[in-house]
């Protein structure tokens, strides 16, 4: 069936609430209205209040509430109604959820997902607009993930549910109703911990995730005559599928690492630092970055697309690496 | 009350006073390592709420509230190798204090976030309600951590699903130093449950027989469906916020004030005035309670140390090995 990634979302969340009694999804206005983005559309009506719960604005209690549902052995899906809204339940995530486990000796998990729509590229503004998975990344006990295709936003919000440690899930808005796929019928499970390989390729290795594999991709496919590059979807970023980007740098030799959050502090530096230390001997070029300048996404159209990074610049940065 | 009741009640005020003093004489020679948060002098809330609980309620204690486990159920022994931050604790070893709880026995563990438990417990309650189980959870909090954003969040949602939780405020008049009038603009805390549609009441926390009498009707309430209740109970810590706090932000007229009001005082003259023979109950609850903790000490002090790798244990329920790859 042919399904946009936020149909892949809604049916990951569908199907989890009905396989297992104990998920539930707690949010602003995810029942009757069906979430701010419809991600929830018609999921309250289908598996009852109690299951999917319009929460009070307090993302700082729907985390914590997560975790004592956690506790009880619940699953609790927990909607950021704007990823951006995540700072507002920081505390829970990162001194609650986060360590739970480890500060009871190992008594117990925390099966949370946070998940909410992040990413810019629509105008949304400062706070509309953020990509803060590195906040997350440097914090032990948590998994991280960001999907690229409807195909693994379904997959891998299902293995966030049923996984057994704090998952924060990062969908990505631009996404929600610009791409479409053909996924399968049935079960459709994506493993935390596995980055995809997008595209093989012999000169060049690109890593990226979230909506920039899409530009990245398109590159790859309008510069084939120019340079044949690797494309590397990491999907999970904590923790990063070293095994899969080391293997692509060994083989192509020059790395470009394409995300849409800002430079300084991302995920692209820990990349680019391990593959400098483990694979020196192979690299022919320098491990380049693409990402947000450092500044705020800012909401004007010119100044957003000036910020962010897109095909042009994703065309100039492989280009300059591939002249190495 | 029973006689059995009584005397079990005065065991359990005299073994936290105990254990908690022992805590404070082994830092003082420097056998602990880490904060110790003397909850003494404020007995009478942990025994009041906590006695007549059943072994699947839950508690969310405080950093103070060393008591509540013991009367909860954990074991003494390794409470006090979880202070010791020794292998047998709850944490076992990963972090000290109240940080690691006793899951088995309904005990979370806390963070130093303090109120950021209220969340959680309000989010078990939630549990509790639509499994129509007739369980609750009760969150102890201090009037400093009422100014805490998560502390409204919690009561707010609380209210909305009348949920069975009992929020309680330890009001000991100082959050480290800081005096309540610069910490919130009401007379009581309590005040505030108006606010979130449910009751709220003040009482006095060293008195065992008024915090016991409003804890049962509160959880009474929580366990019937009809909702949450914030009971505030005024009460005093001895020691300062932690044994490194000399507290003397505080006048000795104001210490020896609340320390003519002691609970564990304030317990002994109701038993006197029911005639029993105190000299004897006291010598004999004194050999009691000691023998518990001397064990708990021994315990502990002899429970191994964990090995720095073990530091890499219990973070993820499935290890992930990023390195190794």
């Amino acid at each position: 069936m042919l399904v946009t990634y936020i149909e892949a979302i809604r049916q990951a969340m569908d199907e989890e609430l009905a396989r297992d009694g104990n998920v539930l999804l707690m949010g602003e206005d995810v029942g009757v209205l069906g979430g701010a983005f419809k991600a929830s559309a018609g999921l309250q009506e289908k598996h009852g209040a109690d299951r999917v719960v319009d929460m009070p604005i307090s993302e700082s209690l729907i985390v914590g509430a997560g975790v004592g549902l956690a506790v009880q052995g619940m699953r609790p899906i927990l909607e950021m109604q704007f990823i951006d809204f995540i700072s507002c339940g920081f505390d829970q995530i990162v001194n609650t959820a986060a360590t739970l486990r480890y500060r009871h000796g190992g008594q117990t998990a925390c099966p949370i997902v946070v998940r909410g729509p992040s990413g810019g590229g629509v105008h949304g503004g400062l706070y509309h607009s953020q990509n803060p998975e590195a906040w997350f990344c440097h914090v032990p006990g948590l998994k991280v993930v960001a999907p690229a295709t409807a195909y693994d936003a379904k997959g891998l919000l299902k293995s966030a549910i049923r996984d057994d440690d704090p998952v924060i899930y990062f969908e990505h808005k631009f996404l929600y109703r610009r791409i479409k796929e053909e996924i399968p019928e049935g079960e459709l499970l994506v493993p935390i911990g596995k980055a995809a390989l997008r595209k093989e390729g012999r000169d060049l290795t690109v890593i990226t995730y979230g909506a920039p594999v899409h530009a990245v991709m398109k590159a790859a496919r309008d510069m084939s005559t120019e340079v044949d590059i690797e494309v590397v979807d990491l999907r999970t970023l904590l923790p990063i599928d070293w095994a899969a980007v080391k293997a692509s740098a060994r083989k192509t030799g020059k790395v470009l690492i394409v995300h849409e959050a800002r430079l300084t502090g991302g995920i692209g530096g820990e990349v680019a630092a391990r593959i400098a230390q483990d694979c020196f001997e192979e690299l022919d070029g320098p491990v380049m970055r693409l990402a947000a300048r450092d500044v705020h996404t800012p909401f004007a159209p010119a100044m957003e697309d000036y910020v962010l990074p897109n095909q042009g610049k994703i065309t100039e940065a492989i280009r300059k690496l591939a002249a190495y | 009350m029973t006689e059995q009741k009584d005397r079990e009640l005065y065991h359990w005020l005299r073994l936290i006073r105990e254990f908690e003093s022992r805590v404070s004489a082994l830092d003082k020679q420097g056998k602990l390592m880490g904060g110790v948060y003397s909850g003494k002098g404020q007995e009478a809330v942990t025994v009041g709420f906590c006695h007549d609980l059943r072994w699947d309620d839950w508690i969310f204690p405080l950093h103070r509230d060393l008591g509540a486990y013991l009367v909860k159920g954990a074991d003494p022994k390794r409470l006090m190798a979880q202070i010791f931050g020794k292998r047998d604790g709850f944490a076992k070893g990963k972090d000290s204090y109240l940080h690691g709880g006793d899951l088995a026995n309904g005990i979370f563990g806390s963070t130093s976030m303090l109120g950021a438990t209220l969340p959680v417990a309000a989010g078990m309650a939630y549990k509790f309600k639509i499994r129509k189980e007739d369980r609750v959870a009760i969150a102890f909090f201090g009037e400093g951590a009422s100014s805490r954003g998560d502390v409204h969040e919690a009561m707010n949602f609380a209210g909305v699903h009348k949920l069975p939780v009992i929020f309680v405020c330890e009001n000991n008049f100082y959050a480290y130093s800081t005096p309540n009038e610069l910490q919130f603009g009401v007379d009581n805390v309590a005040d505030r449950a108006a606010g979130y549609g449910f009751k709220g009441e003040v009482v006095n926390g060293n008195d065992l027989h008024n915090v016991m009498k409003t804890a049962g009707k509160a959880i009474d309430r929580a366990r019937k469906g009809d909702g949450p209740t914030l009971v505030e109970c005024k009460t005093y810590r001895y020691h300062g916020h932690s044994e490194h706090d000399r507290a003397d932000y505080r006048s000795e007229e104001e210490v020896i004030t609340w320390e003519s009001r002691d609970p564990i005082s304030l317990w002994e003259i109701y038993l006197e005035k029911r005639k029993y023979d105190i000299a004897a109950l006291r010598k004999e609850m004194t050999e009691e309670v000691t023998r518990i903790v001397e064990e708990a000490v021994a315990f502990a002090e002899g429970s191994p140390a964990p090995a720095g790798p073990e530091a890499m244990e219990d973070l993820y329920a499935m290890p992930i090995d990023t390195e190794a790859r």
